[in-house]
């Protein structure tokens, strides 16, 4: 980590950089929040442990825009996201120092809270230099200890790998976390009968709450102006008013980021409501993999899309024949 | 004072449910908000905060005002019928009530909203001691008192037992429509844990949050302040925080298109969206900078300074917990605290 902090400074002193875009501690050691760094000064609230989830990529669309170039850490998920954003112009790549940085698999504390740990005051074993293996939970009632990987957010269970897809210099070690099969929950519901599929998600569903945390944490919805929120059609909506409503938002947005979605994890992980809001985008994944060839989006600038890329090998052209 | 055994709870709801809708927070598909009891409802009183708050008891997320349906030529407006019925909220939170009393302010002064009123006089609440407080808490910042909060019946969890104190006629009513699970209890056990209670909340981290400097003549002195310009860049403009807030009250009015005709309704807004305040001019609030802003300065500056000094959040914390940016108004508070003192 001071390795990592000393490479900032020297970026920000030297002025080869304006800012940097990383994680300030928070409140709590289980909080930080992502933030601007501006100067070698402002470094001293740098954070980088098991609790900075948040995927930067998207915050590069607002940073683009800004005088200079943004020193940016991405963990090797983010990298996806970033080069998707590259491909859709919605991030200018010379405006940002990409610093690709280890990962040992990031924590929620949900799945910390549903091991049955209450009131948590203080949590040790989240720093990327040490092992990773235990977290030393203080609470208000006690002291507990937990395993890391079972506080995992689900994306670390199926990690993608630790290389970064795109990067200007890698910093930190990573760590192994996958350990369980992408697909799996998908294959479950696909072998549930229409109905059970339909009382599933209607469960689900009708948690949302329609805050749009979902969308707004996501690289791959990056419209400047969402057909949600526009005022100048009917399907602008605040709220659902009926289990239409509940599904026709998230379906649509899962059309919406069909082929482009890089499966970073960030609307399971934001969702207030625990909706595990992934599996919609794994589905389409799974079928876009099995008709058109393993695809992952993200993975290259210049890869061809199988959604927006016609070739005569398309199992629709083959149709058509 | 009453008591009833923890394992008699279930012939306790689905004996007051037979007579009225009983709201209480039950767990679905892994968390945990209010609904309306059925036999088989898996009823969760142990998690301390449902997502969503109690306030949709009495302000729903959405709600239909009217709808209109076209009769041959004649076009037909149907008021919904306001709230009739007596219904119970039961293992409601200090906080959460105190949530009920900030809407009030809004809901009941003149113009007095009708939907609103009808709601809350028509609900019975059961309040809940608060057993274990979380990180997250700081009401009694704001005056709240989770030792014994203030409902038509208050209960405590202590032991085997839940132990009920009716405090309004109301609460008198509904303690002898229980009266046949019910038993007598002295107070001695509650009194224990009211001070097992005082203990932990005197450990809690937000335990000395100070509100000093904000209040409602400090406009001029907070709009302004340049932190602002740092605090907002996190925040990601969704509406998490406001839509689990126990005292957000801000609405948006809607037509929706049912096909053979329209269904005026409202539902619950955001000041974290774009959209929010648009009007024909266009809208005063631009960036999200000015949006972010106004959240905090309307629950801690504006509300204050058209209620008698009261502050539009009660400290449930629930926006501590969700926000996906990890911001909020602790952060806030802390951050405007810490440039006072390097002053």
């Amino acid at each position: 980590m001071q390795e990592l902090i000393s490479r900032l400074k020297e970026l920000l002193e030297s002025g080869s950089v304006q800012r940097v875009l990383g994680w300030k501690k928070g409140d709590f050691t289980f909080n930080p929040e992502p933030a601007y760094f501006n100067s070698a000064e402002e470094l001293s609230e740098f954070v980088y442990d098991g609790f900075c989830g948040a995927n930067l990529s998207k915050y590069m669309i607002k940073a683009s825009n800004l005088e200079g170039v943004t020193a940016v850490l991405l963990k090797p998920c983010d990298t996806y996201s970033f080069n998707q954003l590259i491909k859709e112009h919605r991030v200018i790549r010379e405006k940002a120092y990409i610093i690709g940085i280890g990962c040992k698999g990031k924590l929620s504390l949900d799945a910390i809270k549903a091991q049955g740990v209450k009131g948590i005051t203080d949590i040790k074993g989240a720093e990327i230099d040490g092992d990773c293996n235990e977290l030393k939970v203080e609470t208000l009632y006690g002291e507990k200890t937990v395993s890391y990987k079972d506080s995992m957010l689900e994306r670390c269970h199926v990690c993608k790998g630790k290389e970064h897809m795109i990067y200007d210099e890698l910093m930190l070690e990573s760590a192994d976390t996958l350990d369980a099969d992408r697909f799996t929950d998908v294959e479950i519901i696909e072998n549930l009968t229409s109905e059970d599929k339909f009382t599933y998600f209607q469960r689900e569903l009708s948690k949302c709450i329609r805050c749009n945390a979902c969308r707004n944490v996501c690289p791959a919805c990056s419209c400047r102006k969402c057909v949600f929120d526009s005022t100048k059609f009917d399907s602008e909506q605040k709220a659902n008013v009926d289990p239409f409503h509940e599904s026709m938002f998230h379906i649509i947005r899962a059309f919406h980021v069909a082929g482009r979605c890089t499966d970073c994890g960030e609307c399971s992980r934001v969702c207030p409501q625990g909706i595990p809001l992934h599996l919609f985008n794994r589905k389409f994944i799974k079928d876009i993999n099995e008709y058109y060839g393993v695809f992952q989006a993200g993975e290259d600038i210049g890869q061809t899309s199988p959604l927006t890329d016609y070739t005569l090998d398309d199992m629709e052209a083959e149709e058509r024949r | 004072m009453k008591k009833i055994k923890r394992e008699n709870l279930k012939q306790l709801f689905d004996l007051i449910s037979s007579g009225q809708r009983l709201y209480i927070p039950i767990k679905k598909a892994g968390q945990t908000n209010y609904g309306i009891y059925a036999a088989d409802s898996r009823v969760d009183l142990d998690t301390l905060k449902t997502v969503k708050s109690s306030k949709e008891a009495f302000f729903p997320q959405s709600e239909t005002l009217y709808t209109v349906t076209k009769e041959n030529r004649k076009i037909k407006i149907t008021q919904q019928e306001l709230e009739g019925e007596d219904f119970v909220l039961f293992g409601v939170r200090g906080c959460d009530i105190k949530g009920a009393q900030v809407l009030d302010r809004v809901f009941l002064s003149s113009p007095v909203d009708s939907f609103y009123e009808a709601r809350r006089n028509h609900g019975i609440i059961v309040a809940l001691a608060c057993s274990e407080p979380e990180e997250s808490c700081f009401c009694t910042t704001f005056g709240v008192d989770p030792t014994e909060p203030e409902g038509d019946v208050t209960t405590w969890f202590k032991g085997e037992y839940l132990y009920w104190k009716a405090n309004t006629e109301k609460g008198e009513r509904l303690t002898a429509l229980c009266s046949e699970l019910l038993t007598d209890a002295d107070e001695a056990a509650v009194e224990e844990e009211k001070e097992s209670i005082k203990a932990i909340l005197s450990r809690l981290p937000y335990a000395d949050l100070s509100l000093e400097s904000w209040h409602g003549d400090a406009t001029n002195e907070k709009f302004g302040s340049e932190l602002w310009k740092e605090l907002y860049k996190p925040c990601l403009a969704c509406g998490t925080c406001t839509f689990v807030c126990p005292t957000c009250q801000c609405y948006d009015l809607k037509d929706y298109d049912t096909g053979s005709g329209v269904q005026r309704y409202r539902c619950w807004d955001s000041c974290m969206y774009s959209d929010f305040t648009m009007m024909a001019h266009g809208n005063n609030r631009t960036s999200q900078m000015q949006r972010f802003r106004q959240r905090f300065m309307h629950k801690l500056v504006y509300f204050p300074a058209n209620n008698d000094g009261m502050y539009s959040c009660v400290g449930c914390g629930r926006c501590v917990d969700k926000c996906p940016a990890s911001t909020n108004i602790v952060k806030v508070i802390k951050a405007f605290s810490k440039e006072v003192n390097s002053k």
